[in-house]
């Protein structure tokens, strides 16, 4: 008998300590929205419902991502959606009219142009070529980080370095700064990698702990335990990244029909995504914002 | 008496829902992995699948060969066992044998805690320690390779071999050796032409285990081998099937995201072989003590 009570015991203190876990998981979210509610009834006048579809680039998950949670906090009638399909479809799917923003991670082409297509520019997507502190190297050509990337160049000494073999350091496959060092330099799918790494953070590890390691990581992730070396004499910095002349970086654009209106919700959401305000979440991302 | 009867149904019927929620579990993931697994294979093709030694999922024209990823398991988990059998065996020779009581109560504990620490600080000791110290051994540029990954799992699976191996040397009647010492065989002799024989079932079905748990590891192994799609080689950077899973899928999309399902199906099949060997071996010892 002794044991059934301690058996209920436990259970009833089980089952007390569940429901401790379910009441404040469940009240936190609340809090969350609760405190930019305000916010929102100030800037938005009457509440926007409706559904904003965004088609297109992998490598925006992150910008897209936050901007949306962002938006959905202040406007809870609105459910943003992104499919990650890739630049290519999502701005096929924009001439389809299948999506009502399509996201890019390149610019327009001339006949995608000429098929009406317009872009506004959300961010730009800088990368770091980055390198050993003890590396003497400052500065390298487009072409000799294709090299290098490619296994064509496998000692330092070509490029001005110290005598010792290059360890090239990347990305998994699938990954959007992958994918952006590989089309910008030009060699998608031939570079020879010595590891693969599945985060910024681990790139950016075995760089600092290998004197012969060259990595990229995304702009805003580098700090001084790597050196960001100069691409084609230009450093890498937020500053050179939006006036163009570091060549490292792409364009994160919103891809859309010249003249097409949009539904209100979508155009809310793409003014958003273009103010001033989205500045921080866009850094935050791993980009740089185009908003002044 | 009702009472009684009625708390001893209740414990009886929760006894068998446990025992269903085991098997419930296993069966869906079973049904879910092949559910999962089977369209990208069918998309790709099986034998282009299991044999196409190039894996580049994300290419223009993406290829989905996943020999490099079976070598390379087979090849580790095979190096490691051959490292980690010879020394786990010896050490519970010595635990169950030759070591003293006491010796062997303190010994028991630290191998027992070896089977405890995760994974992931395995491989936090492998990337700071054994991955720098073979490059400089070796002169390489970099020390991440498949060597790196069998020494790490070599260490990894000594516990599961230790600990079964020396249950099963316990286990063998001391008749047997006192009839060997009798006749005039030293003591290591009857270890090696007695003991160890008699106790071979058990010492198996140890390595057995052993193997499985290097097969399925990932977090240690994805720390220090680099994770490059190559054919297997020692010191190249390698995938395992475990790592080449884990190291896609968070961006993995498509038949991308489909292939790597198909990998774990693949892993799947591989660890339940091992799980069929296990327990024939278990059968035959169990059968040849009665």
């Amino acid at each position: 008998m002794k044991k059934i009570i301690s058996l209920g015991v436990v259970l009833a203190m089980a089952a007390a300590m569940l429901a401790g876990c379910g009441s404040t998981s469940s009240s936190a979210p609340a809090a969350a929205t609760a405190a930019p509610a305000p916010a929102a009834s100030s800037s938005q006048a009457a509440a926007l419902t409706g559904s904003v579809g965004t088609n297109g680039s992998t490598s925006m998950e992150k910008v897209i991502g936050g901007l949306s949670e962002a938006f959905m906090e202040n406007n809870s009638g609105v459910k943003v959606t992104y499919d990650p399909t890739g630049s290519g479809t999502g701005i096929q799917a924009v001439i389809d009219g299948t999506t009502d923003l399509g996201l890019s991670s390149r610019g327009l082409k001339d006949e995608e142009k000429a098929e009406g297509l317009t872009s506004k520019t959300v961010a730009l997507d800088g990368i770091a070529i980055i390198v050993n502190n003890d590396n003497p190297i400052e500065d390298l050509s487009i072409q000799q980080i294709a090299d290098i990337a490619t296994g064509k160049i496998t000692n330092w000494k070509d490029v001005g370095g110290n005598d010792s073999e290059i360890v090239m350091e990347g990305r998994e496959a699938g990954s959007g700064t992958r994918d952006g060092f590989e089309s910008i330099v030009g060699v998608k799918d031939e570079c020879k990698y010595a590891n693969e790494s599945t985060s910024t953070g681990a790139v950016i590890a075995n760089v600092t702990s290998n004197a012969n390691a060259i990595g990229y990581a995304s702009l805003s992730a580098v700090d001084d335990t790597v050196k960001a070396i100069k691409v084609e004499g230009v450093a890498a910095s937020e500053a050179t990244v939006l006036d163009g002349t570091y060549k490292i970086q792409r364009p994160f654009i919103f891809v859309l029909k010249e003249g097409a209106t949009l539904s209100d919700a979508s155009q809310a959401f793409l003014d958003f995504a273009l103010s001033k305000d989205a500045a921080d979440i866009i850094t935050g991302a791993g980009a740089v914002p185009v908003a002044k | 008496m009702k009472a009684k009867q009625f708390v001893e149904r209740l414990m009886n019927a929760l006894f068998f829902l446990c025992g269903v929620l085991a098997i419930a579990s296993v069966a869906l993931i079973a049904v879910y992995m092949i559910v999962s697994g089977i369209p990208a294979i069918h998309e790709i093709g099986l034998l282009d699948f299991l044999t196409g030694e190039v894996w580049a999922s994300t290419a223009a024209e993406p290829k989905f060969g996943i020999l490099p990823f079976i070598l390379t398991s087979v090849y580790g988990t095979a190096a490691a066992t051959l490292i980690g059998v010879p020394v786990g065996l010896l050490t519970a020779v010595f635990l169950a044998k030759i070591a003293p009581r006491h010796v062997a109560d303190k010994i028991r504990p630290a191998i027992d805690l070896l089977a405890g620490i995760p994974s992931v600080v395995y491989g936090l000791v492998g990337v700071s320690v054994l991955v720098p110290l073979i490059a400089q051994v070796f002169g390489l540029p970099k020390g991440t390779s498949l060597l790196a990954a069998i020494l790490v799992l070599s260490v990894m699976i000594l516990p599961s071999i230790v600990s079964v191996s020396e249950t099963a040397l316990a286990a063998v009647p001391p008749e047997y050796e006192e009839a060997s010492l009798a006749l005039g065989a030293t003591h290591i002799e009857t270890i090696f032409k007695v003991s160890i024989p008699a106790a071979r079932s058990g010492i198996a079905a140890g390595v057995v285990l052993g193997i499985g748990r290097a097969i399925g590891e990932a977090m240690a192994v994805m720390m220090v081998a680099g994770n490059v799609a190559n054919m297997p080689a020692l010191f190249d950077s390698v995938t395992f099937l475990t790592t080449a899973i884990s190291k896609e899928m968070s961006y993995a999309s498509g038949l991308q995201r489909q292939a790597l399902f198909s990998i774990a199906l693949v892993l799947f099949l591989f660890i339940m072989l091992i799980n069929v060997v296990l327990g024939f071996l278990l059968k035959r010892g169990g059968r040849k003590e009665k």
